[in-house]
């Protein structure tokens, strides 16, 4: 049983946390050592294509794979066939609950395909041009049906349908005909009426997002290997290997035991790595074949086919009293789910107001399916769109109260023991400490030129910590070998061999971390929420003092005293009180040495469901310059203010702020999904679905805030999701500022901007800059 | 599919002549082998020319400069001649892509892949410059204006290729500029293209002009009007003015998904003006 | 019928055979096993699969295996020398200027061969001259920086 863990000690005491060690795992990524999915190869293997729909909605007629299996080279092809038909249980699969019908039937077509690029079959040859050949052989007979792309229009009551079972929830009674619309919810806090009717002024927005890719720049990519007795071992750039484990066993039909998963390095997952796609078609070509079977998808095959997060129209209502204080918060929120239920709509709810302490709380949300891919997990899944709608009413509040924007979010600020809308009341969160620290930084005092704009958001995110197993144990020659179960998606190894060796008072280099393989720890949830640093840092803090219990046990032994009376310090065991002096020291590495004469190998295994994750507050202070005659938006200067509790290594929580704000940019200024009236994607390709560039950014500042979780041992929060919340609102509010316009659609690309400008140029806009 | 390395331009022509499927010629490869990759085309014969020496050189010639087809973004751009007195055309090869694409990329394979937003043809049709060609019949030439029809489309034969382009020696006072518009700060397809090249008298006065839009027709434009619309001025507010509204008038572009038909008649207009202030710099500096 | 290519990577023969339509970077990750040079796109608009040909930069996925013949090729398994890494992978580990590093290798070829050519770059150039680089983690302020902090350090400044 965990025991409480908290109290993280005051900071400047320490040696190893805070400081930037270079990480254990890094020289083999700057050599090309480092091993991703795509990187393996097993003699004997077989490439393995995906044949995937060219329409974005139909019945699947007939499938003919005989001319395809004929072809020389070819060894399997699998169909929806042969996979176990699903119960439609839900799971749990990162902050996203999975039904397993839909993951079955969006891994391999069964009956319809739902979207352009669906996959329907998969063929398994001897090589790729081999593979390509069959795929074309491959004869499918589709019934085209109507297609539906956008959730507004999803929603009509002639829309086509894509599933005939859908009966939205939660609305009572149940509506007796089939929609679009899966589901429905509503959190509330309050008296919403009586809210607005206290403000003394009422702004009502409605604002639309499109849905963005994670973007990620490895493409997914796994090596399955299965014998004819089904012993399964897959290697796969994943965020969560036992999650694929799991949700692989389950569409095959075997035992969780019979598969063993071995997480590759990862190329950026954001979310996007939490689901499966070609992992199941891997093993199932794998055991009908025989042989290994590798599988990549290309760069177009993952734009066009695998979860982007979902675009969303938001109607937004806050009221306010004329000295700044938030009296009521409504937020009405269509998401778009993708061919199946499933958008992080409720998530988008639950944060939409979270920064701020407010009585009266109203969020309804709606999840709506079309024929565009499910979308998967992205970073801070629902909280970008939500709190982008709402940080741009909290702005033009302030403007229209004439309140510098800080202190009106000072003045309604979250803090601790703040009830929020979704549940929960909050312990210690730095808003308005980040707040602070906003209004402190020079970028906040720095005049603007001409055409430049200046704005401020703030963001929430929750986080979560769940189940984790972490083993560590102490080596022979006193080195220690520490073995986690999440993935590293970006430095969390050096912050794991910074807690341990903070723990264990010994040289940070002595300390080796890998990630396990499923075989080799106990369950472990994803990296994801999150959660890694903070729940494998719990874990291993766990492991290290068990290992120091049991050196000092060792060594009590040794002395012949009472264990209570020994104590550790820096690595070093002492006799303790009255018995001090009595022995001279001795090492946690001598003790190692000892172990097989003492009592036999010393080990740490901790296994938590780690409790108490604290959710992270942050600020992104921004300013643009817009082109009057473009209406194009360069961001010129950028700072992130956010509250990680404690900054295990403050280069890596930096550098959450940093990426997090870069896709912010991105999802701001020019990244969507262009789809034709054909209901096919026009831009699957980097060229057209515009990520930021080196030369689109500027250097982007850093302040890491610490008000320490007190339910950590180092007071750890988790950084990664509330770093893309912000950017959204903070960037439409400093294009608001520069040029006196107000939008609601993202992304704020050239031609909208310019649109929007002329529009308020032809009107004599009163508030227009430029 | 075929690969052939011909160390001649006879061998080539031969070469495409007398395939019998889709023979291409392949000088960067950086359009061709991503239309490869992704099914566009699948060629039966690819003719590396870049074994051949006329499409590799830079020479001197009668005052101006002949340049290979096959000359590479990068190269031209380290070729200090070149850059002072072209600067226009240089800069618009070297807008291609990103800093690895014009280490391949040419300017033959960039004119002749048939795109109305090319980044390196409005310099170059600006510029005057004229593509020698060569085929079964020997070799002819044509103004770069002329090569591309629409898009994909090209007055060149399948048996054909461009050896060369000519850049006429040039006038002093002559100055000349590319500019795009895109989304981004790099790596995107133009959405509006401008290349003018100006030269002036010992006054400042505008006495040649030439404007060439991309991106806003089915090939590159070359808008006589907007020349005409700067002849005599030094480029003051009214001239501007004539050169944006002539800019705007010639456009005939599409919906697609990098801009629509109203955004690229309006930045036509703001992109002509700014490629042209640049322009009329340069040239009262030489 | 398959091509026999030979060339030179990092310094040593190395020879394969390839099909016309294979590029550079399929010879290199699938006929040679050399996995440190990445796919990412495979149609030249990331830069992750970046080598340098004949000291030239470029992508790998835009070259045909079949015109490498002769060719001097330089991925990143090529860059330190034996244990000793280049100053920029030692600079990049020291700056935290890679999360997932699946984009690094590119990087790195890609700002080695900057600091060949211009070993004074400013923070403009080095961004224009990495604008075909693409990364999603890092927002690209620590590569920035680890370019810039390599360049002092190699001109002695």
């Amino acid at each position: 049983m965990q025991e409480k863990v908290g109290n993280p000690p005051k900071d400047g005491d320490f040696k190893w946390v805070g400081t930037n060690a270079i990480r254990p795992d890094g020289v083999e990524k700057v050599t090309g050592q480092a091993r991703y999915g795509a990187d393996l190869n097993m003699a004997g293997q077989l490439t393995g294509l995906v044949l995937r729909s060219p329409h974005p909605h139909a019945r699947i007629v007939k499938i003919d794979t005989s001319k395809a299996e004929a072809l020389a080279g070819v060894k399997a092809i699998i169909t929806s066939d042969d996979f176990e038909e699903q119960d439609p249980t839900l799971a749990a699969a990162g902050e996203m609950m999975v039904n397993y019908l839909d993951v079955s039937r969006n891994v391999i077509a069964c009956d319809k395909v739902l979207y352009e690029g669906h996959a329907l079959a998969a063929v398994a040859a001897t090589s790729k041009s081999i593979a390509k050949k069959a795929l074309k052989l491959i004869e499918v007979e589709y019934e085209l049906l109507p297609h539906v792309i956008d959730p507004v229009e999803a929603m009509q009551a002639d829309a086509p349908i894509l599933h005939e079972d859908m009966i939205t929830a939660g609305v009572n009674p149940p509506p007796e005909k089939p929609s679009n619309i899966s589901k429905q919810m509503e959190f509330a806090l309050g008296d919403i009426d009586k809210g607005f009717a206290d403000a003394d002024l009422i702004i009502e927005r409605e604002f639309k997002t499109q849905p963005v890719h994670q973007g990620y720049i490895e493409p997914h990519a796994c090596l399955a290997n299965v014998t004819a007795d089904n012993q399964a071992e897959l290697w796969v750039t994943t965020q969560g290997h036992w999650i694929v484990r799991a949700h692989c066993a389950r569409l095959l039909g075997w035992d969780i035991s019979k598969v063993r998963v071995t997480s590759s390095e990862i190329g950026g997952g954001f979310g996007g790595k939490t689901v499966v796609y070609l992992e199941p078609l891997a093993l199932a070509l794998s055991k009908k074949s025989g042989r290994p079977v590798k599988m990549t998808m290309s760069r177009e095959d993952t734009i066009r086919a695998t979860g982007p997060t979902s675009g969303a129209v938001v109607k937004v209502k806050i009221g306010a009293s004329k000295d700044g204080r938030i009296t009521a918060g409504q937020a009405d929120m269509i998401y778009q789910a993708g061919a199946f239920q499933g958008s992080p709509v409720a998530q988008g709810a639950m944060t939409a107001f979270a920064p701020y302490e407010l009585d009266n709380v109203k969020v309804t949300g709606l999840d709506v399916v079309s024929n565009r891919p499910k979308v998967a997990a992205y970073r801070a899944p629902g909280a970008p769109i939500s709190e982008y709608a709402v940080e741009c009413v909290i702005d033009e509040i302030a403007g229209k109260l004439g309140i510098d924007p800080i202190d009106l979010r000072l003045k309604n600020a979250a803090k601790e023991g703040t009830q929020t809308a979704y549940g929960p009341k909050l312990g210690p969160i730095g808003m308005i400490e980040t707040l602070e620290a906003t209004q402190a930084t020079e970028h906040y005092k720095t005049p603007l030129g001409p055409n430049q704009g200046r704005g401020v958001a703030s963001g929430f995110w929750y986080n979560i910590g769940g189940q984790t197993t972490v083993m560590m144990a102490l080596n022979e020659d006193g080195s220690f070998n520490l073995t986690i179960g999440t993935p590293d998606i970006g430095g969390l190894r050096a912050s794991m061999a910074l807690m341990a060796a903070e723990e264990l008072g010994v040289d940070y280099k002595s300390i080796r971390p890998i990630i396990g393989d499923t075989q080799q720890l106990g369950y472990n949830f994803l990296t994801g929420g999150s959660r890694a640093c903070f729940s494998s840092g719990m874990a291993t803090v766990e492991a290290a003092r068990e290992i120091i219990q049991e050196a000092c046990s060792r060594a009590a032994k040794l002395w012949e005293l009472p264990e209570e009376a020994v104590d550790y310090k820096d690595g070093w065991i002492r006799p303790a009180g009255d018995n001090a002096g009595a022995h001279e020291p001795i090492s946690i590495a001598e003790i190692g040495r000892m172990a097989g004469k003492t009592g036999g190998a010393i080990i740490g295994n901790a296994k938590i469901n780690a409790q108490g994750a604290a959710p992270s507050l942050g600020q992104h202070l921004v300013d643009v310059e817009v082109d009057p005659e473009t209406g194009k938006v360069s961001v010129i200067r950028y700072t992130v203010i956010q509250d990680a509790g404690r900054a295990i290594h403050p280069a890596y929580v930096e550098g959450q702020y940093q990426g997090g704000a870069a896709q912010g940019i991105g999802w701001a200024l020019n990244e969507e999904y262009i789809y034709g009236d054909d209901g096919k994607l026009q831009n699957a390709s980097f060229l057209d679905y515009r990520i930021p560039v080196a030369s689109d950014l500027p250097m982007i500042d850093t302040v890491i805030v610490e008000v320490p979780n007190p339910n950590h041992p180092y007071g750890v929060r988790g950084v990664g999701e509330t770093a893309i919340v912000p950017p959204m609102g903070a960037i439409a509010n400093a294009v608001a500022d520069a040029t006196g316009v107000r939008f609601s659609e993202l992304p704020m690309s050239p031609p909208k901007v310019l649109k929007q400008l002329d529009l308020a140029r032809a009107a004599n806009d009163a508030d227009l800059k430029m | 599919m075929k690969y052939e390395a011909p160390q001649t331009l006879d061998a080539a022509v031969r070469l495409l002549a007398s395939e019998s499927g889709q023979a291409k010629v392949l000088a960067g490869g950086t359009d061709l082998l991503v239309q490869i990759k992704t099914d566009v085309i699948e060629p039966d014969l690819l003719v590396d020319i870049k074994g051949i020496g006329e499409v590799r050189q830079i020479t001197e010639e009668n005052g101006g400069f002949r340049i290979g087809a096959a000359v590479t973004g990068a190269e031209l751009e380290e070729n200090a001649a070149l850059v002072n007195t072209w600067p226009g055309v240089i800069e618009g090869a070297n807008l291609i892509g990103s800093t690895q694409v014009q280490g391949r990329a040419t300017m033959g394979g960039n004119l002749c892949n048939g795109s109305p937003a090319a980044d390196s043809v409005p310099g170059l049709i600006a510029a005057g410059a004229t593509a020698t060609i060569v085929g079964p019949g020997g070799t002819r030439e044509l103004p770069v204006e002329d090569i591309m029809l629409a898009p994909r489309k090209l007055a060149i034969a399948k048996d054909e290729f461009i050896v060369s382009f000519y850049l006429p020696a040039r006038p002093a006072h002559s100055g000349d500029a590319y500019l795009r518009f895109i989304p981004r700060t790099e790596m995107d397809i133009a959405v509006v293209g401008a290349g003018v090249n100006l030269t002036l008298d010992e006054a400042g006065k505008i006495t040649a002009a030439r404007v060439v839009l991309g991106a806003v027709a089915p090939r590159p434009l070359l808008v006589p009007e907007a020349g005409e619309a700067l002849i005599g001025s030094t480029l003051d507010e009214a001239a501007l003015g004539k050169l944006a509204t002539a800019a705007s008038a010639a456009c005939n572009p599409i919906d697609d998904k990098r801009g629509t038909i109203e955004y690229r008649t309006k930045v036509a207009a703001v992109i002509a003006r700014r490629t042209a202030e640049i322009a009329y710099q340069r040239a009262r500096s030489n | 019928m398959k091509h026999h290519i030979s060339f030179t990577l990092n310094g040593d023969p190395v020879e394969a055979l390839c099909d016309t339509d294979q590029t550079l970077l399929d010879v290199l990750r699938d006929e040679l096993d050399m996995t440190g040079t990445k796919e990412g796109c495979a149609t030249g608009d990331c830069g992750a699969c970046s080598v340098s040909v004949d000291g030239r930069l470029v992508c790998s996925c835009l070259m045909l295996g079949v015109e490498m013949n002769g060719k001097k090729v330089e991925s990143i398994e090529g860059m330190a020398d034996g244990d000793k890494l280049h100053p920029l992978q030692q600079k990049f580990l020291e700056h935290a200027a890679l999360q997932c590093g699946i984009c690094t290798p590119g990087v790195l070829i890609a700002a080695k061969s900057l600091l060949e050519r211009n070993p004074d770059p400013t923070e403009t150039e080095v961004r224009y001259w990495l604008a075909g680089n693409l990364c999603r983690c890092t927002g690209y302020d620590k590569i920035i920086r680890a370019v810039l902090a390599t360049a002092a350090d190699m001109r002695g400044a």
